[in-house]
């Protein structure tokens, strides 16, 4: 599949044309649709309440907010970013309820402290890790995000952030970048290992009290069906406090044998080992 | 954009987040237009404990609004008075702005307006 994101910048690549082919695209739509609502079923909100979209574009993800229910907790007040003029152009056609900011999210967040109660980003943060000039890291912009989206959201708030992550390394980057700011931070993959893969990054800010939870990341998918929680936590923890196998000395037979197998798997050609492997030679006068 | 928002913008420069004098932004030369929208009492509710009143009076008295009162008016308050509460909804999300600008009073940076969409990209130096 191939990756806008490796080839031009946010704003460049979402062009006239571009914007209107991804709003007019009933299978784009559809994608986006039932990800907006996967998202807000992650975000578990009680009643009506004010959500910043990170990366609106031309409002898809918003008209959902805001088509959102009394019964299920809507309809939501929400405000949309993106850095894409030509999106948010297509936005104002289709007279979309919330308010819209021209903006890049690897800035910050001009929102006040404690603004909203939750936010959410489809298919956008992968953006971040392009930076296009020298002046910026994706480090950088990606800090700067999450620090300023960490602030902007009340205490107890929640963000869900989908994103298509060119790589485990990149995963790894946003994710951590998240933690960082603050976030208590979790990835929800939906139909993992398929073509359809859909990563859910899901951040919590402080611990929510009123229900009872200590603030645990594995607590937002509690009660829900058909999700396997692998705590990457614990693993880290094992492995920290030396359960893991120790390495063998340099220079030791086990350790020579170590390298040998190595270089046998790498394609390499290795001497066969024998008796005489990695002993030591008799003293000479 | 809605009033409601223009209460939990501040500017965007890196610099001026420490500074008092960056919150609220000062509304100058804007034109504003009424867009009819749902009134929900439960989500006034809701906004009302986050909204900054002080913020709030001075920006509906630049726009030219006078009408509010010093306090801020409690929940319950609210609830029995609905002409109060219809009031607040109409200039809080039915009020927009649809051009001007917006001035930040510490670093004095001007941010557009152009059909309600604000232009918050910051220039290289600034970020």
């Amino acid at each position: 599949m191939s990756r806008p994101e490796d080839t031009l910048v946010a704003d460049i690549h979402y062009n006239v044309t571009e914007s209107r082919k991804y709003t007019t695209s009933s299978r784009i739509q559809n994608v986006q649709a039932s990800m907006t609502l996967r998202a807000l079923e992650l975000l578990d909100l009680s009643g009506p309440s004010f959500i910043l979209d990170v990366g609106c574009g031309s409002g898809l993800s918003g008209e959902i907010l805001s088509a959102t229910p009394p019964d299920e907790g809507g309809p939501h007040v929400w405000v949309g970013m993106d850095i894409s003029a030509d999106m948010l152009d297509i936005a104002l056609e289709r007279d979309v309820e919330g308010d819209l900011l021209y903006s890049d999210i690897g800035q910050g967040v001009p929102f006040r402290a404690g603004t909203f109660d939750a936010a959410i980003s489809i298919s956008a943060i992968q953006w971040l890790c392009n930076a296009e000039s020298t002046e910026t890291s994706p480090q950088g912009r990606l800090s700067r995000f999450f620090n300023g989206l960490y602030a902007s959201l009340r205490r107890g708030g929640r963000a869900v952030c989908q994103f298509y992550p060119k790589n485990d390394q990149q995963k790894k980057m946003i994710t951590q970048a998240a933690v960082k700011a603050g976030f208590g931070a979790g990835l929800l993959e939906d139909d993992p290992e398929t073509k359809n893969v859909k990563v859910y990054l899901v951040l919590t800010v402080g611990g929510t009290a009123q229900d009872g939870n200590s603030g645990d990341i594995t607590n937002v998918v509690n009660g829900m069906e058909g999700v396997d929680v692998l705590d990457s936590r614990r693993r880290a923890r094992e492995k920290s406090s030396g359960r893991g196998d120790i390495k063998p000395q340099k220079g030791s037979k086990a350790w020579i044998m170590k390298k040998k197998e190595q270089m046998e798997k790498k394609g390499k050609v290795v001497k066969a080992s024998s008796k005489y492997t990695g002993r030591k030679r008799r003293i000479q006068f | 954009m809605k009033i409601l928002t223009l209460n939990f913008l501040t500017c965007a420069v890196k610099a001026c987040k420490s500074s008092a004098a960056s919150y609220p932004l000062h509304p100058q030369e804007v034109e504003l237009a009424k867009d009819e929208m749902e009134y929900n009492p439960q989500a006034m509710l809701n906004f009302l404990l986050r909204l900054d009143w002080a913020a709030l009076r001075m920006t509906a008295t630049e726009l030219g609004f006078a009408t509010l009162p010093e306090e801020m008016p409690t929940a319950e308050d609210l609830q029995q008075d609905e002409l109060k509460m219809r009031q607040l909804h109409e200039l809080l999300l039915e009020t927009h702005v649809v051009s001007g600008k917006l001035v930040c009073g510490n670093c004095g940076h001007e941010y557009g307006i152009k059909e309600g969409i604000a232009n918050f990209l910051l220039p290289s130096h600034l970020v």
